[in-house]
């Protein structure tokens, strides 16, 4: 499986181009099924974006912890043609390999079944513990969101990466500061991530997660910190490319109906 | 002889650990009292402590199983699997991956704790989960066996450790096999079958000796894997005797005598008798027995089930 690195990166340009036809994807993906979470699966697009182009080696394991967002993710995979463009059509379907939550059993490439929040972040750490076990050269990536941060599993797996100092380890929080009911801050504040993750003994960098620059610059850096784990904390923006979605709690699990659908992709194609 | 499965645990890791450099153990804080503690000194790079968390410590395992590893998880069964029931379900079964969930005091083996520190629901927790297996060894002997049978079973699994001194009935050369019932007594003609696992099953063999004084024969059964559960084994018992009653530290709810009954009510319908606890908490006491005379997990208490078994057998 070719996973994207060791060929040249393409250009901001392209990326940009590849995140649009992304977020297309996803609100046709969530349109057809008739279910799905639009808002956080439009907010990780650009990082998932350059994860796959420009970042995992081969050998490296990505973990996403906040499943929900798997349109996103199953699109960048098909962009990147390591699945069939045809199976996007079947998400969330009887028999899909693209189960409304990624299951490693329908899809291989799935390394930690995921939906239920909390538990990405403990398995990446313990994947970590593992390969620095067998000496394996590998980084382990994992995704996940901010509300995850309510959960105290969550928080657990911080404090495991602090003790066991899993330098190979770099943490993506996709900081979209919206979850099902409301707000990040309404629902339980959540304050400064960046401080709470340096009080746990982490290394903090903080970008915006809509700027492929920035983003690569932050997964370079991620990986010279010998010491600690690394977080990056991506400001992005719930439901980022279609007006009615953007920063809208309701578009957390909601499908678009026709006329939605059609304002979308009208919005998501000019952009 | 009185000697602990939980001891026979700690022996059996060691065992596992020499033989398999992959296996791992992560402890959450109780790295003594569930006997992970001679693994750590032999291996303790291979050694994770987790601290009082017990959703971290199935989740890390987790992880490490997707990396390749085998690791035992360590804690007592009211916080695991009893707090971690989801992260089992979802990063040990749905995975699919070798994550061993050791669940020690299983029972009424912390007696003066308390309720809060009594599992009696733990095998119904995990046997409803795709994917699981479920071991409670009897003694001493077959902890050994079963600890280094579960690690190189290749599934994510249950085992179940009593904390208590117990007899030591199993020799070390009887043979171990997941999902293989062993017949422990075996009277001329037998009546009833009694089928248990854990320690109680000391209490059926008492129970044995003394109804073969009032010239009434058993076997005895230890199905020391509750799933996947031996059917064939099970429903032979049942042909044999005609009867049966189960036994187990455990509410009789969800627990082996429910997932005997489901064998028996399709395959082979007999009268049942259940011994264990009846949907109710357990409370202090000074020692395991007597919150076992309080529930009616005794020799005695078997021997009238037996009875009532033979009546219904009769009718």
């Amino acid at each position: 499986m070719e996973m994207g690195t060791n060929m040249t990166k393409p250009s901001v340009n392209e990326l940009s181009e590849i995140a649009k036809k992304v977020r297309v994807d996803i609100v046709k993906m969530i349109f057809e099924a008739g279910s799905g979470h639009p808002g956080g699966s439009l907010s990780a697009v650009e990082l998932l974006v350059a994860l796959y182009y420009g970042q995992l080696r081969k050998e490296d394991k990505f973990f996403l912890s906040n499943g929900h967002i798997c349109p996103a993710w199953f699109s960048v995979l098909a962009e990147k043609g390591l699945i069939e463009k045809e199976l996007l059509s079947t998400y969330a379907k009887l028999g899909s390999p693209l189960q409304g939550h990624p299951e490693r059993k329908f899809l291989s490439l799935v390394e930690n079944t995921s939906g239920p929040l909390g538990l990405g972040l403990a398995q990446a750490a313990g994947y970590a513990t593992a390969s620095r076990l067998d000496k394996k050269d590998l980084r382990v990536y994992c995704m996940v969101s901010d509300a995850e941060h309510n959960e105290g599993n969550t928080w657990e797996a911080i404090s495991f990466a602090n003790k066991y100092k899993l330098s190979n380890l770099t943490l993506i929080v996709d900081r979209n500061g919206i979850q099902i009911e409301g707000t990040t801050e309404e629902i339980m504040p959540l304050g400064s991530l960046a401080s709470k993750y340096q009080s746990f003994g982490w290394e903090v960098i903080e970008i915006d997660g809509h700027n492929f620059d920035e983003i690569f610059k932050a997964f370079e850096d991620a990986k010279s910190f010998k010491d600690n784990p690394c977080v990056i904390i991506a400001a992005t923006t719930f439901g980022k490319g279609v007006s009615y979605m953007e920063g809208n709690p309701s578009w957390h699990a909601k499908a678009p109906n026709k006329e939605e659908f059609e304002k979308a992709m009208e919005e998501l194609k000019n952009a | 002889m009185l000697k602990s499965v939980r001891d026979g645990f700690g022996e059996g890791l060691i065992e596992a650990g020499k033989r398999d450099e992959n296996v791992v153990v992560l402890t959450a804080d109780l790295g003594e009292s569930t006997r992970a503690e001679g693994f750590r000194e032999k291996f303790p790079e291979r050694f994770f402590e987790v601290g009082v968390a017990e959703q971290s410590l199935v989740t890390v395992a987790a992880g490490m199983a997707l990396a390749g590893k085998i690791p035992f998880t360590t804690s007592y069964a009211v916080f695991s699997p009893g707090r971690t029931f989801e992260q089992i379900k979802v990063t040990a079964a749905l995975n699919d991956v070798p994550v061993k969930i050791v669940g020690a005091h299983a029972g009424f083996g912390a007696a003066p704790y308390g309720a809060t520190h009594q599992s009696l629901e733990d095998i119904a927790l995990m046997r409803v989960i795709p994917n699981m297996v479920v071991v409670a060894p009897a003694d001493f002997e077959e902890a050994i066996k079963a600890t280094k049978a579960v690690a190189a079973n290749g599934k994510p699994t249950y085992l179940r450790l009593a904390r208590q001194d117990s007899e030591v009935f199993t020799k070390p050369d009887d043979k171990f096999e997941i999902g293989k019932i062993n017949v422990l007594s075996y009277g001329e003609k037998p009546q009833v079958a009694i089928i248990g696992c854990g320690p109680i099953l000391a209490e059926a063999l008492k129970a044995a000796k003394n109804l073969k004084a009032k010239e009434i024969d058993v076997m005895v059964v230890n199905s020391h894997t509750v799933k996947p559960i031996d059917e064939e084994g099970i429903v032979k018992a049942a042909k044999l005797c005609g009867a049966v009653v189960t036994c187990e530290e455990h509410q009789i709810a969800g627990g082996l005598g429910s997932a005997v009954s489901e064998v028996l009510s399709r395959k082979f319908p007999v009268p049942i008798e259940f011994i264990g606890v009846k949907d109710s908490f357990g409370e202090s006491a000074r020692n395991w027995e007597e919150l076992w005379q309080k529930h009616g997990l005794m020799a005695k208490d078997i021997e009238g089930a037996v009875q009532k078994a033979i009546i219904r057998k009769n009718d």
